[in-house]
């Protein structure tokens, strides 16, 4: 009985990992309904620009905290010099040109880094635990992951429903053209969600790098969790793609239970399930 | 001195040209209205005064400055509002949001929510609605609020009366009145001759992409304005 409490608190505690992976892209899509295949790959560039800047600083903590300005601009520029261009009608241009962007950061970060994989210091939080009973304990660092992520759910919510900024981005959102007549810049309004992404994508490669390796080839199997996050919680729908997340992670924990090639697989079943029996997700909002 | 003119406005989709030659003024306090069959180019006509659709310069002149093809919302920062066909609203948005959006480049002047509120009191107790769970004609009533919002100096409304009970059309019209008396501008697209001769002070007909006739509403006939709008 407790084993599988067990597998079920450590199940969710990864969900909360892949739905920080996923937020950013839930951002995305649903401000501007643009599909970022680089998005796994920007989550591994961040984690190494966090171990960078932890060597160079001696805390992962204080290389968030200098990540984070660094990635606002970097998205804030990329959607605006690079992505904006792409966006249409065709889906096309945005996955080709996303797609070898993911390419040229693999290759980059290889050049850079080579291919070895490299773990951010957390200062030891990575091994402390919390026993919470006979055979249920709890690691502080994926607790921590686990929060960042229902708290940077709630607030990207919040941001989504309650702010002038989060207006403009569901006016956009929902017609471009009409949103252009008051007065909204969409190239600025689309740069501001991307900007923001970004954020996200720091605070989840930084947290990635704590937790365990990261290589510069491991953007697409990230990616892949974020996509299943988002699509089984409903596209445009910020609490949906943390439940997805959760959902994943238990479905792979239950999986790695029964035997351990089975974790990864069963969390793809659950995917396609969810593809086929609600195919717009559990939570959908976008229209 | 005239409020919006064009002088010679041509406009075109790719490489299908849409409006031939349109010299069309408006001056302060009037309304005017613009009539013709589906595919005149009336909306056309409108999207390029909004900056929605690309314009030479010096085609278009609002307030004794050339705008023509300025960004909709280097536009509607100068004092022109549009009320789109079909209203336009933000699904995602409730009442008060979309009002809000409206003002958001915060030209100065009387319009702000209660100002809005107060003409349109229905709209206050909706306000947390989703815009689009309102009746057409509350609808419309949150698209004219929305422009009003932005405080323009002119008012463009395409279609106001599309799909709504006449009662309500009489309704949206006396307010737009009284908005004129109070000293706003408007250009009024209308499906409904009868309705837009009644309620404007002058009235240009379009057909296929050129004015074709202009002239005091009142004074326009029946026989007039039928060659006009059809060409026979």
């Amino acid at each position: 009985m407790l084993s599988f409490a067990d597998t079920l608190v450590q199940g969710l505690l990864l969900g909360g990992l892949y739905a920080l992976f996923a937020l950013g892209q839930s951002l995305l899509f649903g401000v501007m309904r643009l599909t970022n295949t680089a998005h796994g790959d920007f989550i591994i560039l961040a984690a190494f620009g966090a171990w960078s800047l932890s060597l160079l600083t001696g805390s992962p903590w204080l290389a968030m905290l200098l990540l984070l300005p660094l990635a606002f601009a970097g998205g804030y520029l990329l959607q605006r010099l690079v992505l904006n261009g792409t966006l249409g009608k065709d889906p096309m241009p945005s996955l080709v040109v996303t797609f070898g962007l993911a390419i040229i950061i693999q290759n980059l970060l290889q050049q850079i880094y080579t291919a070895d994989p490299r773990s951010i210091d957390s200062g030891g939080l990575n091994t402390a635990t919390f026993q919470i009973a006979e055979g249920l304990a709890v690691g502080a660092l994926p607790l921590l992951i686990f929060g960042a992520a229902v708290a940077l759910t709630a607030g990207l919510q919040l941001l989504f429903d309650r702010t002038d900024l989060g207006r403009a981005f569901r006016a956009v959102s929902d017609d471009r053209e009409a949103a252009e007549l008051m007065g909204l810049d969409h190239r600025h309004v689309y740069a501001l969600a991307t900007g923001i992404a970004f954020l996200l994508v720091a605070v989840a490669g930084t947290l990635q790098g704590m937790k365990t390796t990261v290589a510069p080839s491991d953007g697409p199997s990230l990616l892949l969790y974020a996509f299943e996050a988002v699509i089984i919680g409903g596209m445009g729908s910020f609490y949906g793609t943390l439940l997805g997340g959760m959902l994943l992670g238990v479905t792979q924990g239950i999986g790695f239970r029964i035997d351990p090639g089975w974790g990864i697989w069963s969390g793809h079943v659950v995917f396609l399930a969810a593809l086929l029996l609600r195919p717009s997700g559990l939570f959908p909002r976008t229209r | 001195m005239e409020l919006l003119s064009t002088r010679k406005l041509e406009a075109y989709y790719g490489d299908s040209q849409a409006l031939f030659g349109i010299d069309f003024e408006v001056e302060p306090g009037e309304i005017v209205a613009l009539i013709g069959a589906n595919g005149a180019g009336k909306s056309t006509f409108l999207k390029t005064v909004c900056g929605l659709l690309p314009a030479p310069r010096e085609a278009i002149r609002f307030g004794g400055e050339a705008i023509g093809g300025l960004a909709p919302g280097s536009i509607v920062r100068r004092g022109i509002a549009l009320v789109p066909e079909g209203r336009r609203l933000f699904p995602s948005l409730s009442v008060e949001e979309n009002l809000k959006l409206g003002g958001y480049v915060r030209r100065a002047g009387p319009w702000k929510l209660q100002t809005v509120y107060r003409l349109f009191p229905r709209l206050q107790q909706r306000r947390a609605h989703p815009a689009v769970a309102l009746s057409g004609g509350e609808q419309q009533m949150v698209a004219i609020g929305r422009a009003l919002m932005s405080n323009p100096q002119l008012l463009i409304c395409d279609e106001l009366s599309l799909g709504l009970a006449p009662v309500v059309v009489k309704e949206i019209y006396q307010a737009l009145g009284e908005l004129c008396r109070d000293g706003l501008t408007a250009v009024i697209v209308e499906q409904d001759v009868a309705v837009a001769q009644r309620v404007s002070r002058r009235l240009y007909c379009m057909q296929e992409g050129r004015i074709t006739l202009t002239g005091p509403s009142e004074s326009l006939t029946r026989e007039q304005i039928s060659r006009a709008y059809f060409g026979v």
